[in-house]
């Protein structure tokens, strides 16, 4: 278990250089956020139109 | 030394026909299969490829159990010869399997081909889509997913085969292996709507991270369409079986994220060249490997402590790093020339990469993992319409991430990263890996289709006219390489010539 400490010695550090980092970080979150708007829209647009039908007819034969 | 961890992957696809109330998905999957092959022929690719090539079964053997013997309640793999089956120019196999089209990658040197060939089988499943529509009525559309569970019960296959030394003791793999096979889903699970375990309602597990948990029952063992095994005893090497052993792994998700097959391929064959070279130096049994395996696949949190046969517990992602850590050492001493050296150092750094994110925030690898990708979109759309989980709409997100039609495929607007060159994977659709025995296998298919009568993953067959038939045995994956008959296929005009070449 020795090599699991050493590695939890070093998340830390990665967080630190996250720290300096926090407008553009949540600048991206915005930018993320946004991304994913625009990704539902999408969803909105291209899913099955009547879902209901769709699930309940697919059905496969179990293979491997 | 571990051998070369030469390796594939084999996909049943999930299949039906829209705008027809009851599909044969036999049928539709040879339909598929035939148009695809049809408009190899009707493009001119005719003079280059071999589409009327059939499967040689001489040396199938599936019920082979690794163990050496098999329990007697067990009922063996059959092999299906009658149906549809094609060989192609790339090395790969194309078929019908279990009412299901099957795609077997050719055998690869690393994970980086794997994912190009993974790559190109999918676009090889959506080329048979586009051929197949003048071959079904007009208001009726083959539709494949890449996918493996329909929500309500059944299951089909992602494969991936590794090749292994003979010498290396079975029961040293299966000790060693499963707690990886049980943990590795973080990082490659394709995620699912709902829970087809029995016993348990949506209520209980609204989405989980594998596909394919639900439907394991049993430790090891031979069987793979019931009572499915964590590790597979399959002994059916298509080699040298003095020397080699295939490993058959049957546990994994078909995944739409190029990082998570990348991974789950680049991991696992690291992991088992320390197995092979007897280095793994650790014993992380678990006490219950088929409810562990439900249980991560449960918890989203990644938090759920797992209990170890010594008493001791541990949460996957801490068992994962376990094994990272003991794959850098191994690469420190070792080398990872047995999975391709940048290949296997690159797999060692995006592994570490994506056990820090999921152990940060598991939605921070929403570009990478697909089970996070797609629990994202749910997320998204649930709170954005007010949903409650028993929605068919978050059914139908579950099922359309795996769509390979282009204009309907979720996963593909995901966000996802890639790591295959998209040239490479259009050029994977007709050519094979240039560093395994699939190179001579898919150089042949395309100089010589006229002359092929047969093919499989360690002979092919000729016809060169008088003699009889000529089988050229391919027992060593790693021969046939581009650098072994690059020239020498080259520079012969007929397939006799070659034969006269390799007999001298």
């Amino acid at each position: 278990m020795a090599e699991r400490e050493q590695k939890k010695k070093s998340a830390p550090q990665r967080e630190e250089e996250v720290v300096d980092d926090v407008p553009a970080a949540s600048e991206s979150g915005e930018k993320i956020k946004a991304e994913l708007d625009d990704l539902l829209d999408e969803i909105d647009d291209v899913l099955e139109q009547n879902a209901e039908d769709f699930v309940k007819s697919y059905i496969q034969k179990g293979g491997q | 030394m571990a051998v070369p961890k030469i390796c594939g992957i084999e996909t049943e696809f999930g299949i039906f026909v829209r705008g027809r109330s009851e599909s044969n998905p036999i049928s539709a999957s040879s339909i598929l299969i035939n148009a695809y092959v049809q408009e190899l022929v009707r493009s001119g690719h005719a003079a280059r490829t071999a589409p009327r090539v059939g499967w040689d079964f001489e040396d199938e053997m599936p019920h082979n159990d690794a163990r050496g013997t098999t329990p007697a309640d067990v009922q063996p793999p059959e092999v299906e010869t009658h149906l549809v089956n094609a060989v192609l120019t790339n090395g790969a196999r194309y078929y019908v399997d279990h009412a299901h089209p099957e795609c077997s990658t050719p055998e690869c040197a690393d994970a980086l081909e794997v994912v190009t060939w993974d790559r190109a089988a999918e676009e090889i499943l959506r080329r048979s889509m586009v051929a197949s529509v003048e071959l079904v009525g007009a208001d009726e559309e083959i539709v494949v997913h890449k996918n493996n569970s329909d929500g309500k019960g059944n299951s089909y296959g992602c494969h991936e085969n590794y090749l292994l030394a003979r010498e290396l003791p079975f029961g040293r793999i299966v000790r060693q292996i499963t707690p990886f096979f049980v943990t590795r889903q973080i990082f490659c699970g394709a995620g699912k709507v709902g829970v087809e375990a029995p016993g348990l309602t949506s209520d209980d597990v609204p989405f989980q991270i594998s596909q394919r948990a639900d439907f394991f029952e049993e430790e090891v063992g031979l069987e793979t369409t019931l009572k499915r095994p964590i590790v597979n005893t399959r002994d059916e090497p298509h080699a040298d079986a003095q020397k080699y052993r295939r490993l058959h792994v049957i546990i994994g998700d078909a995944n739409m994220s190029e990082v998570a097959t990348y991974l789950k391929v680049g991991t696992t064959a690291i992991v088992l060249a320390m197995i092979e070279d007897d280095e793994l130096g650790l014993d992380l049994a678990l006490h219950a490997p088929v409810a562990a395996l439900r249980a991560v696949s449960y918890d989203l949190s990644l938090t759920r402590p797992l209990e170890l046969a010594t008493g001791e517990t541990m949460t996957a992602l801490e068992i994962q790093w376990e094994y990272l850590e003991r794959a850098r050492k191994y690469a420190e001493v070792h080398g990872l020339e047995c999975v391709g050296e940048a290949v296997g150092d690159d797999v060692l750094h995006r592994w570490e990469e994506v056990l820090t994110r999921l152990e940060s925030d598991p939605g921070s690898a929403a570009d990478t993992v697909d089970w996070v990708a797609k629990q994202r979109l749910l997320d998204g759309y649930r709170e954005r319409h007010d949903l409650d989980w028993d929605d068919a709409r978050l059914a139908a997100i579950g099922l359309q991430y795996h769509d390979l039609r282009p204009d309907k495929c979720l996963a593909a607007r995901a966000g996802l990263q890639t790591v295959a060159d998209p040239a490479a994977v259009l050029h994977a659709v007709d050519n094979p890996p240039e560093s395994t025995r699939a190179y001579f296998r898919g150089r042949c298919l395309q100089k010589w289709p006229e002359s092929i009568v047969a093919a499989n993953w360690d002979s092919l067959v000729f016809d060169v006219g008088g003699d009889p038939l000529r089988r050229v045995p391919m027992m060593e994956p790693s021969r046939g390489t581009a650098v072994h008959v690059g020239t020498l296929i080259d520079e012969c005009e007929t397939a006799g010539e070659l034969l006269d070449r390799l007999g001298s």
